[in-house]
């Protein structure tokens, strides 16, 4: 067995930047492992711009904002194995991974670092009716298809869901050649950003009809059309609103799904709203020693805060490979989100480990206008922000002071919740 | 007088914005609650522009397409020319991020540049 003292499985947005941050913070035993031929993750499909607006102050593409961070890695050097499938994660934290050079090999780690990603919501989780033919693909396997393996996967398109990819999928087909006829989506809001419904769907004067849903798949062999149906209050598809598209291909962007099944079997307690682990202030787990970063711990919109909270949690996995980490205090608050706040990331504070500052995000259930977000100290409200809108597919936040916690004396919990005045 | 709808890109509020023109001229703006909408929609109806992102067939290379872009916005009525362009492209490995694939594509004078390395 070959000992590291951080093991980050991933090496995606969140396994470069947390392993760049340890290697930073002074630890010289990290390796990195990635399942690809390749590092930098699902960035190297993501072909289109707008990537690291905030982190580098300019518009970047996802192959070069994925680079930005594999120069980090390679200048200093930082170990990584390609091409290697972690098979397990033990609670002691021995690594088991397989690759075609060396077999079955483990590895002992002080800290974990959990950085897998997601993975999209697959057909057979949607429960459309209809046949099951050749043709039907996820937004993200198509768009690895056009822009890594330079296939089309169809010429006459149809998509469900109004998620990011389905989005940049139905503008990067469109230019490709290919007819995007329409884009349903079930909720009355989409969850794609503003600047991607105008740029990859009004550009090309590609129809989003919200409340609708898919309600027939046609075809023996491969794709021949595509019924949809408007859907009322209950989300139960109307009759008499069905429009049938002749295509040939139907795409899926119906959610994400942080990838978590290495994290259960090592013993790691899951958010069931997030589907990610539940972590404290540190990003770290139920585990002693295994952290999580981006968006295998909850999905996230925006890289550039995939690689903040990566690095936060390298960190503190060089602190604990290091024995530095402050011990835990039998005084942990509890955060709570309700009345329209869906989850915190983390889920509890220990607050003689907390930084100065500490960033909390969370998501909102629906679309609210000129509302406020509302911060309790138990029963005392300490932060009112007004916020002219808020939606489920934009990430909020709010920053805590470390100062404020301990003057506020014994807190049990602090909760996030939404309210209209 | 001419009418144009947009819809606002600066934030998630999406404001519905109309814009009246005469002789190519803004005469008025309406709909937007901040700066930002005004702006945005001044130059949405007077020079609308894009990046645009393909790829390229690449040769030789351990991989076989090449992500590019535009190095910077062109007009957005150049994009179908630019994509024909950006088709024709046959390129030989080694490439370096930046490296140029294009000359001034479509007489934007605008480069192609590639966005990532193939050896």
């Amino acid at each position: 067995m070959k000992n590291y003292d951080i093991v980050i499985v991933g090496g995606g947005p969140a396994g470069l930047a947390a392993a760049v941050a340890a290697k930073k913070a002074g630890n010289d035993s990290i390796l990195i492992l990635e399942r690809d031929k390749e590092l930098g993750g699902i960035l190297n499909q993501c072909i289109h711009n707008g990537f690291g607006l905030h982190t580098f102050k300019e518009e970047l593409t996802g192959p070069e904002y994925a680079y930005r961070f594999m120069e980090q890695v390679f200048d200093l050097n930082i170990e990584y194995k390609l091409n290697t499938m972690v098979m397990d994660i033990s609670p002691e934290k021995v690594v088991t991974t397989m690759n075609r050079e060396d077999g079955m090999v483990e590895y002992q780690a002080k800290a974990v670092i959990l950085a897998m990603g997601c993975r999209e919501r697959p057909r057979g989780a949607l429960n459309i009716p209809g046949y099951r033919p050749a043709g039907i693909f996820s937004a993200g396997t198509a768009q690895r298809l056009v822009n890594i393996e330079g296939y089309m996967p169809g010429r006459e398109v149809v998509i469900l869901g109004s998620g990011d990819i389905g989005l940049i999928m139905a503008r990067r087909m469109t230019l490709e050649g290919a007819k995007v006829k329409v884009v349903a989506e079930l909720m009355p809001y989409s969850g794609g950003l503003k600047r991607n419904i105008v740029q990859c769907l009004d550009d090309f004067g590609i129809p989003l009809k919200l409340s609708h849903t898919v309600v027939d798949i046609e075809g023996k062999e491969r794709v021949s059309a595509v019924t949809i149906a408007e859907v009322g209050p209950d989300m139960k598809p109307i009759p008499g609103t069905e429009e049938r598209y002749t295509c040939d291909t139907l795409l899926l962007s119906c959610g994400l799904i942080p990838e978590n099944e290495l994290s259960k079997k090592a013993g790691v307690e899951m958010n069931m709203i997030t589907s990610g682990p539940v972590v404290n202030e540190s990003l770290e787990t139920n585990v002693p020693g295994i952290f999580a970063c981006g968006n295998v711990l909850h999905v996230h919109d925006l890289v550039d805060y995939v690689s903040e909270e990566a690095a936060r949690a390298g960190e503190n996995a060089a602190k604990y490979a290091a024995g530095q980490t402050a011990a835990t205090s039998d005084k942990v608050i509890k955060l709570v989100a309700t009345e329209g706040a869906r989850y915190t990331v983390p889920s509890t504070i220990d607050v003689s480990r907390m930084e100065d500052l500490l960033t909390v995000r969370f998501r909102v259930g629906a679309v609210f206008k000129d509302s406020y977000v509302s911060v309790y100290f138990d029963d005392k409200q300490i932060m009112h922000n007004k916020k002219r809108i808020m939606a489920p597919g934009e990430m909020e936040q709010i920053i805590l002071q470390k100062k404020k916690l301990e003057e506020a004396g014994d807190v049990q919990t602090i909760t996030i919740k939404i309210e209209d005045k | 007088m001419e009418k144009r709808e947009l819809t606002c890109i600066g934030c998630p509020m999406g404001c519905q914005i109309t814009v009246e023109l005469e002789e190519g001229e803004v005469k008025s703006v309406k709909g937007n609650t901040c700066p930002i909408g005004d702006n945005y929609a001044r130059n949405e109806v007077t020079h609308p522009e894009r990046t645009v992102t393909s790829t390229v067939l690449i040769e030789g290379g351990d991989k076989c397409r090449l992500s590019v872009k535009t190095k910077s916005n062109i007009p957005k009525a150049k994009i179908s020319e630019c994509m024909k362009e950006i088709d024709a492209v046959r390129i030989k490995a080694p490439v370096k991020i930046g490296d140029v694939v294009i000359k001034d594509v479509a007489g934007t004078g605008v480069d192609v540049v590639a966005t990532r390395n193939v050896g």
